[in-house]
């Protein structure tokens, strides 16, 4: 608390002094007979020195602090859209950049170059046709480009031509996430929230025979270059399914599915061996406020080979089979059932969510 | 008036005669009213009608300043609290403990608590300060004076719009002292989190009053706005035509059509959260299971919220954005002693970007799981408007091009603003690229991006403007010194808080995380956020010195005996030094000229009110 207080003193002291000279320092003009709204030569070239100082202590800055913190970047992209992703970034990046340092050097140049107080009169210059042309069209021209360029990449991220060899299911929730793939079968069961339980947390429907070889994992695992399709949905909040290695982020919406596919093309081993880091991990996190322990939703995310992958998945037991579970569904079948159609009679809808879920 | 006003805009003719019936003696047809006769008619003011239930525009204005200045204290301050839990994590700082009590136990920041700072702070700033502050206080101020009227079309409404914004500060107040906390949520109050009371802490009585406070506030920009819109097409004196208009009242007007337009939806949005918070209706809300049940809401669509929010939720950066623009040009252009590049441009590049503003509003939500063809779409619009922008920014170059500038702190925070606006309106070409979106949405790369943009960009033209025409508003000058030390720790500060968020967002550091101790690879920019902290707060103070100028120069400052001190040609350096309720104390000045003839054929300035010689050409016809 002390330490608090002296701080605390320290500033006002800080401040009383600086208001005293400020207040010194306008006496003072005020006594040499300073015009009222006139800023004296001495002072338009000490704000003209300081921001000639800032651009060119800025600019230095800016390339340091790039090459200063460039190790601690996120590396190369590890999926097939994610490298056109950072292609375009790179493109965008060359052309603003340009456009930044020119135009910065400019607006601090000018403020430096053309300061008051030479008795300089100003140039009456109101407007020139020409010059608005050029940076109207040259600005547009530079868009159109971006543009095409983007939209692009943004089919070919989302609606890739190939039919996706995985399915991979990731529900949300707070603070967790599930992981359910499809199994043998390669199609997922139907879900539905209002058989969630807490035998059953994804209110998986096992009248649904694809669901009985489901299975439900903590951590993510991937074979490398396959394409896979992640289904998204949330069980109570928005959230935001984030891979920050892989350039996916898609929102996980409760009642809503909403999905994402990619192609892995690193597996884990690869990736440490790349950046010499044996502790290195693909994570998923999210990143869409859900509420007070937002920051806390992190998996693991593996990447394999084809076989080890097919190796780990025959491990995996399906939910269905977990005794638990079976003994639950016959005690809760017809409760469930109940439930249902209660609603159905309330809102005279069906439920959709199962339908969309199918794959 | 204008003849071309009322062809224009036949509709709204009546109005400032409704405002007659009101209010007699503001009424801006009054052109022979007598100096006297006004000052007379003043004295039967008391304290209360004059200060308090003023109608009269420049005190509403100023009651609109402090109230923001006081707002922005609190959404400074709460960034510094929740700075320090993310420059320091877990560390202990007493002080927080006096000040917040249990949300600070020990003096450790209660996560909760965090983000009800965040949300609050997103809040304060983007409506009470950006919002209110801004274009409540400078349209209040120079509509009437720069067109030459002597208050707005309806002073009442006026002074309602203030008192309705008084009374929604109060609810968003009151909800800060709440035993559940404020609204936690986001400033974007996303459903299902802020629809449903298990979600957070913050979606109880919390977001309650923040939507009861929103929709107050909302009333209040469609009083304003009503009045700024009405104002300017009817009220002009003799002479101002449209194209004499300066580009502040410009700006000032597409910001209240702006308002006008999108706020209501945003009230739709709030009403209809409202319902399916206390009524059970399923607007935004279906499939949901929390809190060990399953709701039995069924067939909404949170995303829906999503595109209400961001139709207001988009051009109200335009909202903020704008008034800056108008200011920032004037204050250029006189000091630069050189007519503003391009006026002409100028005023069509505002128009562009006024009607852009609302067909670009899904750039936000590019990852919800959109149809990627409407995203495209949505990706089209948004770099285009980033062209009108840039003929903003070259033509704000070009003004300072062969000038004779005079680096007033007004000038200098003028300077700074195009500076900032370019910086954050380039990284705003990434987010807006739908595919570069997807690895830098919701990370710290937006945060940089609209933080400056729009959060400093706007506060810069908001401090241009207080130091320009603060000798208008209180008859004295601030202090220079103090200024400049205001201006340049703002300027390097700005540049030292945001930059590097930029390469945490390229990292994929996610915003609104309370601490990175689950990711060691987010975690590694723990020294980056201490660094940033550290200038948070260096600004923070030099913001307090700026309050304290303010405060100190409107009893203490240099008093102003000049009429025009900046020698400028726009109608409100005409009027007395402390201008009464009415303005002129005679005639309404007539107006001849475009309001930025500096330096033309040898005149250091040319007034607006001074005829045109035989043979001269107005420059902005």
């Amino acid at each position: 608390m002390s330490t608090t207080l002296l701080i605390f003193l320290v500033l006002v002291l800080v401040i009383v002094i600086v208001v005293q000279l400020a207040r010194a320092g306008e006496l003072l003009s005020i006594a040499r007979g300073a015009k009222e709204g006139e800023v004296s030569a001495e002072t338009n070239r000490a704000l003209a020195y300081f921001m000639i100082a800032f651009l060119i202590l800025g600019m230095i800055g800016g390339f340091w602090s790039v090459a200063y913190y460039k190790p601690l970047f996120l590396p190369a992209a590890s999926s097939v859209h994610g490298v056109a992703i950072d292609e375009l970034f790179n493109i965008t990046l060359l052309f603003t950049g340009i456009v930044f340092i020119i135009t910065q050097i400019l607006v601090f140049w000018f403020a430096f170059r053309y300061r008051g107080g030479s008795g300089r009169k100003a140039y009456y210059f109101p407007h020139s046709n020409k010059l608005e042309l050029i940076w109207t069209v040259v600005p547009s021209v530079v868009m159109t480009v971006l543009v095409i360029m983007g939209l692009r990449t943004w089919f070919h991220t989302l609606t890739p031509s190939q039919k996706p060899e995985l399915e991979v299911e990731a529900i949300a929730e707070q603070f967790n996430w599930t992981i359910r793939y499809a199994g043998k079968d390669g199609k997922l069961g139907k879900r539905h929230f209002e058989k969630i339980s807490a035998e059953n947390p994804l209110g998986i429907d096992w009248s649904d025979e694809n669901s009985h070889d489901d299975f439900i994992t903590a951590e993510i695992h991937l074979p490398v270059d396959k394409l896979v399709l992640f289904r998204l949905s949330a069980k109570d909040v928005l959230h935001s399914f984030f891979l920050p290695h892989f350039r996916v982020k898609m929102d996980c919406v409760p009642g809503i599915p909403t999905q994402f596919p990619f192609t892995p093309t690193e597996t884990t081993e690869k990736k440490r061996n790349e950046l010499n880091d044996p502790n290195f991990m693909f994570f998923l996190a999210c990143a869409e406020l859900c509420g007070v322990s937002h920051w806390n939703m992190r998996r693991n995310l593996f990447v394999e080979t084809e076989e080890e992958f097919q190796k780990w998945a025959d491990e995996q037991k399906p939910a269905y089979d977990a005794g638990a579970v079976k003994v639950s569904l016959e005690n809760k079948k017809d409760n469930t059932q109940d439930n249902s159609e209660k609603k159905d009679e309330q809102t005279g809808e069906i439920p959709v969510s199962a339908a969309h879920k199918t794959p | 008036m204008s003849r071309q006003g009322r062809f224009l805009f036949p509709l709204l003719i009546k109005l400032p005669d409704m405002s007659q019936h009101a209010n007699p003696s503001a009424s801006a047809h009054e052109v022979h009213a007598d100096a006297h006769a006004h000052e007379e008619h003043g004295h039967h003011d008391s304290f209360i009608s004059k200060y308090i239930f003023s109608q009269d525009h420049k005190t509403i204005a100023k009651q609109f300043l402090f109230l923001g200045i006081f707002w922005a204290i609190i959404g400074a301050l709460f960034s510094v609290f929740f700075r320090l839990q993310l420059g320091w994590p877990g560390q202990s700082f007493p002080f927080m403990e006096t000040l917040l009590g249990r949300w600070a136990k020990d003096g450790i920041l209660d996560p909760n608590f965090y983000y009800a700072l965040v949300t609050m702070h997103g809040t304060i700033l983007v409506f009470f300060v950006l919002t209110a502050g801004l274009s409540g206080t400078f349209a209040n101020f120079l509509i009437p004076l720069q067109i030459g009227a002597r208050d707005m079309a309806s002073p009442f409404l006026n002074m309602l719009s203030f008192w309705f914004f008084a009374m929604s500060s109060m609810v968003m107040f009151v909800s800060l002292f709440l035993q559940t906390g404020p609204a936690n949520g986001g400033w974007t109050i996303y459903p299902p989190l802020s629809a449903l009371h298990e979600a957070a802490l913050g979606s109880k009585v919390g977001m309650d009053l923040w939507l009861i406070s929103m929709a107050l506030f909302i009333i209040s920009v469609a009083l304003g706005g009503l009045n700024y819109v009405s104002t300017v097409i009817n009220m002009r004196t003799k002479g101002m035509t449209f194209f004499r208009m300066p580009l502040t009242v410009w700006a000032l007007f597409f910001t209240a059509v702006v308002g006008l337009l999108s706020f209501p939806v945003l009230f739709a949005a709030a009403v209809l959260l409202i319902f399916d918070r206390t009524l059970g209706t399923s607007f935004y809300l279906s499939d949901i299971f929390i809190g060990g049940e399953a709701l039995s809401h069924s067939g909404g669509s949170p995303i829906l919220f999503q595109h209400l929010f961001w139709f207001l939720g988009h051009p109200e950066v335009y909202i903020i954005i704008l008034p800056a623009f108008g200011l920032v040009s004037e204050v250029l252009s006189v000091n630069a002693r050189k007519p503003v590049f391009g006026y002409r441009a100028m005023v069509y590049s505002i128009m562009a970007i006024v009607v852009l503003s609302f067909i670009v509003w899904a750039h936000h939500m590019f990852v919800t799981g959109m149809n990627p063809f409407v995203g495209s779409i949505f990706v089209l619009f948004t770099l285009l408007i980033a062209v009108p922008s840039a003929v903003k920014v070259f033509n704000w170059i070009t003004t300072l091009w062969r000038g004779n500038l005079r680096l007033t702190p007004a000038m200098c925070f003028a300077i700074g603003f195009v500076s900032l606006f370019i910086s954050g309106g380039l990284t705003g070409l990434f987010l807006g690229n739908s595919p570069i979106d997807i690895p830098l949405h919701d990370t710290y790369f937006v945060v940089a991006h609209f933080h400056i943009v729009m959060g400093l960009a706007a506060f810069y033209g908001m401090f241009a403007g207080i130091y320009h025409w603060f000798p208008k508003m209180f008859g004295r000058y601030m202090n220079n010194t103090l200024g400049y030390i205001h201006f340049t720790v703002t300027l390097i500060g700005s540049y030292m808080i945001f930059w590097p968020m930029h390469y945490m967002g390229m990292t994929g550091v996610p915003r609104r995380y309370y601490a990175f101790e689950s990711f060691e690879f987010f975690n590694q920019y723990g020294g980056m956020n201490q660094f940033i902290s550290v200038f948070a707060i260096i600004v923070f103070c030099a913001q307090l010195l700026f309050v304290f100028n303010f405060f100190y120069s409107i009893y203490k400052g240099r008093k102003a005996t000049e009429l025009n001190p900046w020698g400028a040609t726009t109608l409100e350096w005409t009027t007395p030094l402390r201008p009464g309720h009415g303005n002129w104390p005679g005639d309404i000045p007539e107006v001849y000229r475009w309001p930025y003839d500096y330096g033309k054929d040898g005149h250091e300035f040319i007034p607006q009110t001074e005829p045109l010689k035989p043979g001269e050409k107005d420059a902005g016809h």
